[in-house]
């Protein structure tokens, strides 16, 4: 009975700021659409989907997605073999480079693509400015360091001997891989797969900035729907749509993931020198960081010349409004902005992150406690299903009004993206909290330690490392937040993301300028904070 | 035949093995014994084509096997503690050589192999449901089932536990016979190496320091610390090795003494009898379920152990004399 008040006491919290700020604000957008007049009409609904051009948008999302993962993934592979397996020099610096893309900030990622591919930029030659490859490219960019994390982690600490056992049966190297190798990374392979589909299927900032509204994906349509066309059943409509296809998404991941025998052996091998065998990994892995950096390059060199002069005249213009005064405030203003907002909602993710993961973790006595424990995991991952425009959308219809208008709120934008953040807080944390033993904890308290001192000798001293990462990365999120944050900001105090969004829409040279130099000012500030994050963290992330 | 001539591997600088030379005959089975971290299994995954020596050559019928990889030389290497594939079943884990090669009927195959180790019928299992001993026989009969040149076992019993480790050693030990497979087993334990070797290689800081037959090995420890890790309890040097010898007509520098060595007499009528002049006090008595074992201080030698007889009531304090069996002492050479 104590057990029980402890955990309900612990999850209250969590539980009520999600209720307050995601289901109410979701639900509310839903009810829009069912009940646009009142009255329950399920018509409307069937309205919308039999659109043709509502299949149209379903199936750009669905096969870019796919596309994107497929490449993410066969690109991420040979990265994850080459970094986390072999010991070369250089190799935490390249490690840390190709996490960068993953905090970008989307809109980011969107104008530097937008600078490399259009005509007469570096890579104009292609021709592919504008078209759907264009998208496929930014949503690989963004996503392979997902998979290069979670499956060189799984990799990392993946015992060498049961491959040398293969090995010493006959098995050729090739034939280790495919029965021995893939079948133990299949888990981490098939959830970072699963994760970077739900990430492109999502994808807001970089499929906007990039296809503008000539291609547009599940996300970018509800954006379309709400603030251009004013249509909210259709865009209730397709957010129902997708809350079940990454419902169902998870479901199929997590059976699909399933295997067998899910004990791994871990030992954590020391890291070879790299072999002649692996030169085709080391050159995928070189040819990866370029086509990663080349974008990035795009971006800076083209900030940095006006009028065809090398000059920093764009970032001197970051103090004014720009041309015609498209903005209402400076881009430092902005700047400040985010940065305020993004520690609010560091702190934010990270007490619910926390309580979160300390509820999840804990070992369930019945299996009453383990199911209920099963249900709360799932409702705090909702977050990581939802697109951030239909959250950022349902916010602005039920919390606008009475009885809760927080339009004024200061904590409005912070809790939107600390509710999007959670997700990543939760899984970074989970883990440490879970691999500690929970007979260190029992040892602790047979020698007399109470609760609180058991805390600070076995937890605290574990997971302190991972909560400042899990903050860097909330931090970094935070700060390239744009689905919700596009909706909630006021004119008056916007975020450097909304700014740079802006100022791309407006014509003029002096105004893309200043986006491009806004841009590399956020993605220098992001990449500071998680190459900062990279060099406090333990050594891996899977291996204990 | 495997040959080793004068082998060396280090890490990172740090001799790991040193000119090492043996030769393992083909249908022997040859155990390299010593104690942990001497470099045994080192060489045992140089062999395997797993590690690089640093100098020095292996090889198999007079080819050198530098440049083979492990998968091209049908050496199987079964692990201390098995490693078989946890996401396959146990059928799957025997037949997992056959049908890389691509064999005909690896069903039938494989339920053969499980018969001989005595497993039929747990071809559907998962290995995470076996026990440590079914572990360690499915894991033979995957590696016999690549019918390889050489099986090379790394510690094959030492996860077991004792009772499990005797049997499963008369097993492994009979299953070799019957297969006629060349081996070469590394191991820590003398009571394993015994139980499965016909020829006995002994390791000490990376090099080789004894080899042999296994009885000569036994017989004849090359020096005090090769006797003291063969099992015997004590060495005796200078005037008290020719004091215990001399009782029985022997000569030596040294003497390695097994803990049955020395019996105390029966007590003789007017005490300390003929040929008794080893006697002692008894200073710790320590019964076992087949003997009595005595620790006695013998003026000039210092502390011995001994067997007494059940029946004979010693107690700690009492004189006593002590007799030399010849055939549970080791004549040491110059140490």
């Amino acid at each position: 009975m104590k057990r029980a008040a402890g955990l309900v006491a612990l999850a209250a919290l969590p539980l009520g700021v999600l209720t307050v700020f995601f289901v109410l604000p979701v639900v509310g957008m839903l009810g829009r659409g069912l009940w646009p007049d009142g009255s329950f009409d399920p018509a409307a609904l069937y309205d919308v989907l039999t659109r043709p051009r509502v299949g149209r948008v379903v199936w750009f999302t669905v096969w870019t997605s796919t596309v994107a993962t497929i490449a993410a993934v066969l690109l991420g592979l040979p990265a994850a073999y080459a970094l986390h397996r072999l010991d070369f020099p250089l190799r935490g610096v390249v490690r840390s480079a190709l996490l960068v893309p993953f905090v970008l900030p989307t809109v980011v990622v969107g104008v530097a693509f937008r600078q490399l591919l259009r005509e007469g930029g570096p890579m104009g030659f292609l021709g592919i400015d504008g078209t759907p490859w264009a998208i496929l490219a930014g949503l690989v960019f963004f996503n392979v360091a997902v998979v290069i994390r979670s499956v060189g982690a799984a990799w990392e600490s993946l015992d060498r001997r049961p491959g040398e056992a293969a090995a010493a049966l006959g098995a050729t190297p090739r034939q280790v891989f495919t029965t021995i190798t893939l079948p133990a990374l299949r888990p981490a392979i098939v959830s970072s797969a699963s994760v970077v589909f739900l990430f492109c299927a999502t994808a807001f900032g970089v499929v906007l900035t990039i296809g503008g509204v000539r291609y547009a994906s599940v996300e970018t349509e509800i954006y379309l729907l709400t603030t251009v066309l004013y249509d909210l059943p259709g865009a209730a409509a397709l957010s129902i749509v997708q809350l079940l296809a990454v419902v169902a998404l998870l479901a199929v991941s997590a059976r699909v993931r399933r295997v067998p025998d899910p004990t791994v052996q871990r030992a954590t091998p020391r890291p070879l020198r790299p072999r002649r065998s692996d030169a085709p990994q080391l050159v995928a892995t070189a040819a990866l960081l370029a086509l990663l950096a080349a974008p990035i390059a795009a971006l800076v060199a083209e900030s940095l010349r006006v009028d065809d002069r090398w000059s920093l005249g764009h970032y001197r213009n970051l103090a004014t409004t720009g041309g015609d005064g498209v903005l209402v405030v400076p881009v430092t203003t902005a700047l400040r902005n985010s940065l305020q907002t993004a520690l609010d909602a560091t702190w934010i993710a990270l007490l619910l992150g926390l309580l979160v993961s300390i509820v999840l973790t804990r070992r369930s006595r019945s299996s009453t406690e383990r199911r209920v424990r099963s249900l709360l995991d799932g409702f705090f991952m909702l977050p990581l299903g939802v697109s951030a425009v239909t959250l950022g959308f349902g916010f602005l219809v039920t919390l606008g009004r009475e009885p809760l208008d927080l339009r004024t709120w200061p904590l409005l934008v912070p809790v939107a993206q600390a509710l999007v953040a959670l997700p990543l807080v939760v899984r970074t944390l989970v883990p440490v909290l879970a691999g500690i033993d929970d007979r260190q904890r029992q040892a602790a308290a047979s020698l007399g330690a109470g609760a609180l001192r058991t805390a600070m000798t076995v937890d605290v001293p574990t997971v302190l490392r991972p909560v400042v990462a899990a903050a860097g990365f909330a931090f970094a999120v935070s700060l390239g937040e744009f689905g919700a944050t596009s909706f909630l900001s006021r004119a008056d105090h916007p975020t450097v993301p909304v700014v740079i969004f802006r100022l791309i829409g407006r014509p003029g040279e002096g105004n893309y300028g200043m986006a491009l130099a806004a841009s590399v000012v956020l993605a220098a500030t992001t990449a500071l904070v998680i190459l900062a994050v990279e060099r406090l963290r333990v050594p891996a992330l899977g291996s204990w | 035949m495997l040959s080793l001539e004068d082998v060396s591997i280090s890490y990172d600088g740090t001799p790991a093995v040193v000119g090492a030379s043996l030769e393992v005959p083909d249908g022997s089975v040859v155990a390299v014994l010593g104690p942990s971290g001497c470099g045994k299994s080192t060489l045992l995954r140089a062999v395997a084509g797993l590690e690089r020596p640093t100098g020095g050559r292996i090889g198999w019928d007079g080819a050198d096997l530098a440049g083979v990889p492990t998968h091209k030389r049908g050496f199987a290497l079964m692990f201390q503690d098995g490693q078989l594939f946890t996401h396959l079943t146990v059928a799957r884990n025997v037949g997992y050589a056959l049908r890389l090669r691509r064999v005909p009927d690896v069903a039938q195959r494989v339920e053969r192999l499980l018969a001989l180790v005595g497993l039929e019928g747990y071809g559907a299992r998962l290995p995470g449901t076996l026990s440590g001993g079914e572990r360690q026989r499915v894991a033979l009969a995957r590696s016999l089932a690549a019918e390889p040149r050489l099986l090379l076992l790394d510690e094959p019993l030492s996860a077991l536990d004792a009772g499990l480790r005797e049997r499963l050693a008369a097993d492994l030990h009979d299953i070799l016979r019957e297969a006629g497979t060349t081996t070469l087993v590394v191991t820590h334990d003398q009571e394993e190496a015994f139980a499965l070797a016909d020829r006995l290689v002994v390791m000490r800081e990376g090099r080789i320091v004894q080899q042999g037959d296994i009885a000569d090995v036994w017989a004849r420890p090359v020096d005090a610390q090769t006797a003291l890790f063969l099992g015997y309890a004590r060495v005796l040097d200078g005037a008290a090795a020719a004091r215990v010898l001399g009782v029985v007509g022997l000569e030596g520098d040294a003497v390695a003494l097994r803990r049955s060595a020395l019996t105390v007499a029966p007590e003789p009528a007017g005490g300390g009898g003929p040929g008794s002049d080893l006697a002692g006090t008894v200073r710790a008595v320590r019964a076992t379920p087949d003997a009595i074992r005595v620790v006695v201080a013998v003026p000039g030698i210092g502390e011995v152990d001994a067997l007494a007889s059940p029946s004979a009531r010693t107690a700690v304090g009492q004189q006593v004399a002590l007799g030399v069996d010849a055939s549970r002492l080791a004549v040491l050479g110059r140490t």
